[in-house]
This record gives structure tokens, sequence and C-alpha cells, in this order.
């Protein structure tokens, strides 16, 4: 087990390395010239070569990116294009309230999937089966900025129940988890249903419930357990699929994490920024695979870990 | 029917009467007001921030040798109690004002004034308004990263500079105003470093309070200021990371006094509909024009027919109507409100036959394929596509290139990629309300080279020496000569049609009843959005 | 397979669902026929004299646009590229997902871990980079985005059929399908993918959604189809601050967005009950 963890934190470290260095050449690879950004638009021919010359920005790509390696392995992430601030220190005030965003809507999503799903299954085709369904697939299709706006609408102005935006206490935390949570919710709701219904029809089924174990200690005991599995491994992608409704929720929310910082950054190429944004994000969706690949085994004791 | 409504939208404003903005003496001192921002703030270091968001922070922050009286372009002395020129145009000579201090309580000298021109000129600080001191005698050699200073710059005494020029320069005082020009102090730039955006101190009327990183930026009144009763305020607060629709559910709901992002365009005509809300909204101009160019190195562009047919083509009334009337037509490239703007210029009217005539006589009757590239923000894609069908009326088939804006610039940049752009989003606001800004980086040969902002790419050799020699003109008494040879040195650019001007857009800002001020406060041409200084709070006592 | 398809059209459900998709594909083929007006022409009044859309009703059934354009021909003219996006590179993903997926959870070992490690690579993959790296080398057209969506949307469904595959690898029938020889080609098909089915139907069919708006935001960047081409993510993507001031233009195009989903999931769910090897207890 252990030489499992080991293993598979060096094979992230190499995936890591080789994300790195694709994103580098790509970012190389924009024609938008990163010293004429800095130097601006009244800039001179002298002031744009003096700058390119300063970042280094003439050397041959392989030599910048082994220069912004060296700096890297010592923490240092270069400083923004247009902030002139240190990416690490700017990367580092932003992630805590993304991170806390993403915790709390993954844990939204479970919640309500969860249960929307189990309540489909064990009603299939019935009313509420049907009604559910349309409940997933609009949270599915809606766009995040609509439901963000809408909730807003509603719980802030209208209602008055809750902040219009920002951050500091739990109650501005449940909106924003609220909407980004939505889309995934429907899609584990989903999952789940049609995850039960295939468990749900499995042979020990029936053989518990003619051994006389009540129907919900079946369901509890046996059937959620076994169903959960694709679920599991859904989180692991979450944390991938989040990077872009975590942008919109936190503009429309006004909350403080990295996704403004990444799309600004996208918009204007702000390179060092794109990088370090890039290189956290792999590294939390690397971690999370594997998170999920170690739970899973044990949900389902049949998974070996080879 | 148009006009009809931008004169009653005009009457709606709260409008200040005459140039100069009365400083209220009698309002009363104290409160604060929330503004709202979604990006985060890039930085405040006057050397480096070139942003239209931290323009005006930066403003409040420090102060240079020259300003602006509050609501207008006109060029008044800040730190400087007086200043002469010499005869010959060539030698400036600046007075301090006495008493004045930096915020952290140090009084400025002289050679506070030669530490800050050195350091904006340095390439070291990789400053974009480097380029801007370039009339400043020795400026070529220094910011070549030779000797040891600007030797243009003489310290006379504590309170006297002396700045020899290379050259005569009429905006001269205008880059004295501008905040790459502001008053630093040595010894914080030393202690915060590559930081010192991070951590401002200046001059200005307010100083820094707090920063914290994508949240809120506050600033408070610095009581030390030069000038008696300014700030009004006692702070002001920038709430930032905020989407432009929200922001304005704060201001509605009085969480917010004033939105930096301006109106969304798509609550504009909400807003402007009520009444309890339009009566708060103040509308002026801006110094800006919105433009489509023209590669004249690409060919069939690089045909003056072609071009003065693409510019009888374009419905510019439609136009503004689809972005519910914040712009007003243009045909010149000077903006309404700056020197030089000729009024009575015609310019060329909106004759899609006449467009399609024309381009038959250069050889064209079948039309042609093109690309217009544009910048990929709301309403720019949608203003393209209306261009895009007025090109087609004509015969032009162009396809739209949508794109984030950098990659817009790279590509005008280039002499063969961009053929048409429009240049919404990346538009052209002067610098300094003077019509030589609007000519060298857009216009001039100067700027007409690899990564220039020349789109069109048009080089005149004759216009450009007419430039030189109208800027050349120093001469208080020879003001209205040279706005006149300027007129004229636009008015003859449009002969040559590298551009179709497009509109003139205007500016409408919305507070909250919780702040007021001299209309022209709140649509002060230098200023954006509002004029931090003079605003009063109506809550104070 | 006519057997399949006949006890489809027994059930209700899968027949509305097969009735929308042949719909939303005969608007697709005979688009130029059913618009009601040119799709691409901004006119006059189409708008109020202040520049705002209409609503629906009158000479434009759904509503006009921001630039006066109809939106009901938008929207017809639009299914085209999202059932080409919906359908084409959604699907392309989910095989190929589903194939990379069941390789690596059956045979796990060297194989597995190269799979699997190579499809986290995938996963961290800036992909919103690329997207603007090309718009800015190449010409936007349909083709690059839907390369660029299979490429993002792929690695979802090899984890999950990867995950559930490695716990089906372990049960007893494939065990003894191991015992007696079976080859490991027949051992996948016959019996390991029946069971993976019902998920992959079902992540493939939640997949047109968010595909469908996917495109939107590459064609923000400046890939795929660029203005004044309609798709429906597109016609949302950027009326979406509108939405409260007019709000056809954001629902019409949702509602369109959501039957398609709803439609490949009614008739997905049926196909599922009638394939499911549980249900007929046929191992």
């Amino acid at each position: 087990m252990r030489n499992y963890v080991l293993r598979r934190l060096l094979q992230s470290g190499l995936i890591l390395l080789g994300i790195s260095l694709v994103t580098f050449i790509l970012l190389y690879l924009i024609p938008a010239d990163p010293a004429r950004q800095i130097a601006g638009r009244s800039a001179t021919a002298e002031t744009v070569a003096n700058i390119r010359a300063q970042l280094g920005l003439d050397d041959p790509v392989m030599i910048q990116y082994f220069r912004y390696l060296g700096n890297l392995v010592q923490g240092d992430m270069g400083r923004s294009y247009l902030q002139k601030a240190e990416v690490s220190i700017l990367i580092a005030g932003r992630l805590p309230a993304s991170l806390l965003l993403m915790i709390s809507a993954i844990v939204t999503e479970l919640i309500l999937g969860l249960t929307v799903g189990i309540v489909a299954a064990l009603r299939r085709n019935k009313f509420e089966d049907q009604a559910l369904m349309i409940f997933s697939f609009v949270s599915i299709s809606a766009p995040q900025f609509v439901i963000g706006i809408l909730l807003l609408y509603f719980f802030s102005i209208q209602f008055q129940w809750l902040p219009i935006g920002g951050y500091g206490t739990f109650a501005h935390l449940i909106l924003p988890s609220l909407t980004l949570g939505l889309l995934g919710a429907g899609w584990y709701s989903r999952m789940m249903r049609s995850s039960m219904i295939d468990v749900l029809h499995q042979d020990f089924v029936r053989t518990a419930r003619a051994k006389g174990i009540a129907q919900s200690q079946v369901i509890v005991r046996h059937v959620i357990p076994n169903a959960i599995l694709p679920i599991i491994a859904m989180v692991g992608i979450d944390i991938g699929l989040f990077m872009s409704g975590i942008v919109v929720v936190e503009s429309v929310f006004g909350w403080p994490g990295i996704g403004q910082l990444a799309w600004q950054a996208i918009q204007r190429i702000d390179i060092p920024v794109i990088m370090g944004v890039t290189i956290v994000s792999a590294t939390a969706i690397v971690l999370g695979n594997l998170l999920a690949d170690l739970i899973a085994p044990w949900i389902d004791p049949r998974i070996k870990i080879k | 029917m148009f006009k009809l409504f931008l004169a009653g939208l005009t009457g709606l404003a709260l409008f200040g009467n005459v140039a100069l903005a009365q400083v209220n003496e009698n309002a009363p001192q104290g409160g604060s007001m929330t503004v709202t921002y979604k990006d985060d703030v890039a930085t405040l270091d006057p050397a480096i921030g070139y942003d239209w968001q931290n323009w005006s922070m930066i403003k409040s922050l420090f102060d240079g040798l020259m300003g602006y009286e509050p609501g207008s372009t006109q060029l008044r002395n800040e730190l400087s109690a007086s200043n002469t020129i010499s005869a010959d145009g060539m030698v400036h000579v600046f007075k301090l004002k006495n008493g004045i201090k930096f915020h952290n309580g140090r009084e400025i000298t002289a050679a506070d004034v030669k530490y800050s021109l050195e350091r904006v000129t340095n390439p070291k600080t990789q400053s974009p308004g480097a380029g801007f001191f370039g009339m400043i005698d020795g400026f070529d050699s220094w910011n070549a990263g030779q000797g040891s200073g600007l030797s243009g710059v003489k310290v006379i005494d504590d309170k006297t500079i002396e700045i020899r020029l290379s050259r005569p320069d009429a905006t001269f005082l205008h880059v004295m105003a501008l905040n790459f020009a502001s008053i630093v102090p040595k010894e914080a730039v030393d202690a915060a470093g590559e930081d010192f955006g991070r951590k401002p101190v200046g001059s200005g009327a307010f100083k820094l309070a707090e920063w914290t990183p994508g949240q809120r930026v506050v600033f408070e009144a610095f009581d030390g200021y030069h000038r008696a009763g300014v700030p009004k305020l006692e702070s002001v607060t920038f709430e930032i990371g905020l989407e432009p629709m929200v922001a304005l559910l704060r201001l509605q709901q009085g969480m917010a006094d004033t939105l930096g992002d301006g109106i969304p365009p798509a609550q504009f005509m909400q807003v402007m509909n009520d009444p309890n809300q339009s009566k708060n909204v103040i509308e002026g101009g801006q110094l800006h024009t919105g433009y489509i160019t023209m590669n004249t190195r690409m060919a069939p562009f690089d045909n003056v027919m072609v071009r003065k047919a693409v510019n009888m083509a374009i419905n510019k009334e439609r136009i503004v109507r689809i972005i519910n009337g914040r712009a007003v037509p243009a045909n010149q490239p000077l903006p309404p409100t700056m020197p030089g703007y000729a009024k009575d210029y015609k310019g060329y009217p909106f004759d899609q036959d006449g467009a399609k005539k024309m381009l038959a006589d250069a050889g064209l009757a079948n039309g042609f394929s093109t690309e217009l590239f544009v910048y990929n923000t709301d309403p720019n894609p949608r203003i393209a596509q209306a261009i895009q069908q007025d090109l087609a009326a004509i015969g032009i088939k162009a396809e739209i290139r949508n794109l984030a804006q950098a990659n817009v610039i790279a590509a005008g940049g280039e002499p063969d990629q961009a053929p048409m752009i429009w240049s919404g989003g990346m538009a052209w606001i002067a610098d300094f309300p003077d019509p030589s800004n609007f000519y060298g980086p857009i216009l001039g040969c100067a700027g007409a080279v690899q990564g220039g902002w020349n789109w069109s790419w048009y080089c005149n050799e004759a216009l450009d020496a007419r430039a030189a020699e109208a800027d050349s003109m120093t001469d208080p008494s020879k003001t209205a000569e040279r706005e006149a040879a300027w007129r004229q040195i636009y008015v003859d650019i449009m002969d040559d049609a590298p551009w179709v001007p497009v509109f003139n857009e205007q500016r409408f800002t919305f507070r909250s009843e919780k702040i007021d001020g001299d209309g022209t406060l709140f649509v002060d041409p230098v200023h954006i959005p509002v004029n931090y200084d003079y605003i009063f709070s109506t809550q104070a006592k | 397979m006519l057997n399949i398809l006949g006890q489809l059209f027994n059930r209700p459900s899968a027949v509305f669902g097969i009735a929308v998709i042949l719909l939303m594909l005969f608007a697709a083929a005979f688009a130029p026929w059913l618009m009601p007006h040119d799709p691409f022409e901004q006119s006059f009044d189409g708008l109020t004299l202040m520049g705002e859309p209409l609503p629906p009703g009158g000479e434009f059934p759904l509503g006009t646009d921001l630039l006066g354009r109809d939106l009901a021909s938008r929207l017809i003219l639009g299914t085209r590229t999202s059932l080409i996006i919906g359908i084409l590179a959604n699907g392309i993903a989910v095989v190929m997902g589903a194939f990379v997926g069941v390789l690596a959870g059956y045979f796990g070992g060297w194989l597995g871990m190269v799979l699997m490690r190579f499809t986290d690579l995938m996963m961290a993959f800036p992909a919103l980079l690329l997207a603007i790296v090309l718009a800015a080398i190449f010409k936007p057209s349909l083709l690059i985005v839907a390369l660029v969506i299979a490429m993002v949307n792929w690695v979802q469904m090899a984890r999950v059929v990867y995950t559930e595959a490695r716990s089906l690898a372990e049960r007893e029938f494939i065990q003894v399908q191991k015992a007696i020889g079976s080859s490991p080609f027949r051992i996948l098909f016959r019996h390991l993918l029946p069971h993976l089915l019902s998920s992959i139907i079902v992540f493939g069919t939640l997949g047109i959604s968010t595909t469908v708006l996917l495109e939107a935001t590459l064609s923000f960047l400046g890939v795929g189809v660029q203005p004044p081409t309609p798709s429906w993510g597109n016609i949302i993507f950027e009326n979406q601050t509108y939405f409260n001031t007019a709000p056809w233009l954001v629902f019409f195009p949702g509602v369109a967005i959501l039957l398609l989903a709803l439609a490949f999931n009614l008739v997905g769910d049926a196909l599922r009950d009638i394939l499911d090897p549980t249900l007929k207890g046929r191992h």
C-alpha cells in the first residue's frame, strides 16, 4: 500500500512536470509579446527591447523553461506582468477562499445529488422520478451565471435573508456553494439513480430480501455502498470541472478566489500567473484523482490495489 | 429623433455650469464612499500603473508638479507654486510650494523631483510611460542605461528645479501632470523595492490605509495635504471582484456609491427608464474615439478609394442605437471635447450606393473578402456584426475574428495580419487633453512599427513634419495657431481615410444619494469614474 | 436490432425522446426552408427605437436578439452546430473514454497505469490555453472546437468507466470466464461492457448539455464558430447578462439544450432497460 502511494506520488510529480512544460510551450506559442504588454501602448521600441532583455525573453524557449523550473523549486513563481506582485503571494492569498468554496460545493453536490438520485431510483418511473429528472436536467443545462444571479436576486434582494455577495461568514458561503454545486448535483443525481437501479436488480438484493432483511436496511447497508462507486470517481473529476464554474461564480458573488485571478491572467496573457495557476490546479486535480483511487477500494473491497 | 433623445438625456443629468467646477467650500468634511470594481487593482506605483482603473486612484494618492482644475482639462500648478518657461521654450523652472509633505511626514524638496523623474525614465523600472519624457535633455542616453541620471534635470536649490529640454515641446506641462511624473519618496521606494506598487507612499489627498488582495482597497484622507479642505471625504473604499451587474444591485440597495465599471450595458435602459434612478445618472463626454482601422499595407486597403468607400458604408446612427445611445457618431479622429476638434467638418456622408460606385471605380465591382478583428467583450462583437452587415451591403464580405484583447493587439502590431480592426475596448482614450496625444502612437510614422499601435500602418511623412512643428509652438500666445495647425492635420488625415471614425463614447456615472458635488466632478475627464478629492458626503455633519 | 427498436417504440417516454431528436435533426437538415426570417439580417424593425430587443410575438415569434435578428430563425440554424457538438463531439469523447477506461480497469497492471496517468495528464491539461493558442494560429472552425471538446470530455468518461471496471473485473462471473479461458476481447465486450453500459449512457447524455455550453466558452475565446453564426450555446453566452431584461434570449435556447439532453436521456434509459443483462438474468 505504501509502495503504491509512493509510486503514485512519483508519477504525479512527473505528470506535473509534463503539464508545466506543455503550458510553458503553449504560452510561448501565443503571438502576443509580453514585453509589449508591459511596455504599454505609448512605449518606444527601445523600451520594449529593454524589457525583453530584462525578462530574459530573448533566450531560447527551453532555457527560459529551465530558468522557470529552477526558480520554481525554490518557491519563486516569478512576478505577475500586470500586477508586478509575486505570483506565489497572489495565489496564496486567494487559494484558501477557492478551496473553501470547492469543498462546500462538493458537500452540497453530494448531499443534494445523492438524495435526489436515491429517491428517484426508489420511485422509478413514478411521478417523483419524472419531476426529479426535470430538476436534474434543468440544473445541468442552466448557465451558472444565470442561476447565481437569480439566487442572489431572490434570497439577497427580495427576501434579504443573505448578503449580496462578499466573503467572511457562513452566510456568505451558502449561495455561491449552491450555485457552483447545482450543476454537479444534477450529474450526481442521474449517475446515482442509474447506479442504484443497476444494483437493485442484482441477485444479492433479492437474496437479502428473501432472507427477511428490511427494505431500508438492504438499501442503506448494501445498495447504496455498492452504487456509490462511480460517484467517487466523479468527485475526482469535479475538481477539474470546477475551474470553469469557479470563474463565473466567484465574480457573481465577489468571492476572492483564484478564479478571477486566472481569468484576468488568461485574457491579458499574464504568463507567470497563468503558469502558477495551472500548476496549482493541476496539482489539485492529480491529488484529487489519487485520493479517489485510494478511497475506491475502501468502498468496494473487491477492488484491488495492484 | 435620436438627437432629441440625447438632448433629453442631458436634460435629465445633473450638470454643473461653466468650465471650472465650483469647489463647494461649505460642504461638510468627513464621511466615506464605496466604489465597486470587477478586476483586481494591478498596481498603485505611479511609474507603472497605466490602466483606466488605477489611473485615477493613483491621482488621488500622488501629486506631480502640475495638475488639472477639478472637473476640467485646465492645467494648474499642483506641487509647484509657480513655473516659468524661457523665451525659446527649452528651459522650464518650477518653484515648489511651501509645506508640502509626503504621507510619511517628510517635506518634499527639489531633489525628490529629480529622483522621481529619473526613476520613471530609468530602464530598470520598466515604466510604460518613460517615452513621454523623451523631450528632456539627456533622456536618450539615460533611458538606454548610460550615465547616472537625467542631465537635463537640475536641482537649483531645495525649492527650485530646472528642466532643460532637447527640443521645445508644447505638451511638456501636460506631461508634468501625468501620473508618470508623480513625485515619490526615495526612502519608501528603497524600502519596498519591487513591491512599491502595493505599498505606495505619495503626497496626494489620500493615503493607502488597507489593501486586502482580491477584496478591497481603502484610502483615507491625508491631513497634511497642501490644499486646505481637501479632500472632503474621510475615506474611500474600493470593493473588488464584483460582477458589474451585482455591483449595480448593491448600488440600488444603498451598499455602494458609484460603479467603477460603469452601468452594465444590459441594465442601462432599465436604469434610464426609471426616473428615480436616472436622476442620479450624470452624462459627460470622454476623450475617446472608437474607430475601424484599415491596414494601408494590405490590399485592397492600400487603395484610398476603397478606404473612402468603407467610410461611406458604415451606418453610424444604427450602431449608436444598438448600444442604446451611449455614444455620439464621429466623423473625425478627435473627440468633440478635445481642443483642435473641427466643428464644421462634414466628413464622409453615409451613402452606400455611392460607396458601391466608388468600389466599382476602383476595379472592385464584385466586392472582396476580408477579415475584421475584434476584442471579445460585450458590446464589441455586436458592433462588429453591425459593421459586417454594413460592409456586406456594399459587397465586402468580412469574416469576424473574435479574440482576447492581447491577441488583437498583437495582430494589429504586425504589418500583414489584420486588414480591419474594430478598436472597441482598446480604443484610444487620451493620456492628456492635447491633440498631439491622438497622433504619435496611432497615426504617426513612429507608431507604424512592429508592436506599435498604428494599426492602419499609416505613415505620412509630410504630416509627421507638420505635427512636430505644431508641437514646437510653445509660446502661449500661439495656442490658437497651434490648435488650428492640429485641426488641419486631422482633417487632412481624413482625406487619406486610414480610419473610419465611428463614435465617441459618452460616460454615464450613476451615483448614490450619499455623495454629492458639482456635476463635472462626476464626469471629470481626467479622474474616472469620479474625482475623489473634491466629492463630499451628504451624510457627514 | 429490429427487436430492440420494436421494444423502444413500446415505451412512451422513449417515443417522445426519439421524436424530439428526429425533429431536431429535421430542423438542422432543412433549416433554410424552415426559418421564418433571414437569421443574419439585422432588421431595423427588430429593435425598439432605443435599440432594445423585441419580446416574442407578432412578426418575430420568439422575439429578437440585441442586433434585431429573429431568434427563432437563429435557433433553427443553430441546431446544426449544437447537434454536431452535442452528438458528434460528445459521442467521440464518450466512446474514446469508455474504451480507455475499460482497458485500463480490466487489464490493470502496466497498461492500466500508463493509460490512467495519461488520463490524469489530460485532465490537468490547460484546455482553455490550448484554445487561445489555436485561435491565434488557425482560422476558427467547427472542427477545431469539436476536437478540443472531445479532448476535454473523454477523460471524465474514462475515469468513471475505469473505476467501475476495476470493481467488475474482480466479480465472480468475470473470474469464471477467465478461468474457462475466454479470450480477453470476448470477456470485455460480451460480459463486461453490458454492465458498464448504463453508466456510459447516462454520462454520455449528460455530457450533451455541458458540451454545448462549453462550445460557447470556446467560441468566446476565438475558436469555433465565429459571429454571426449562431449556436444555442453562444446565444445564451452572449446574452447572459440580459436575462432579466430580455429573458427570452436565454430561456428559449436553454430549453432547446434541455430538450435535446432530455430526449437522449429518455432513449438511453429505455435502451438500458432493454439491454440490461441483470434484468434478464443474463450474465
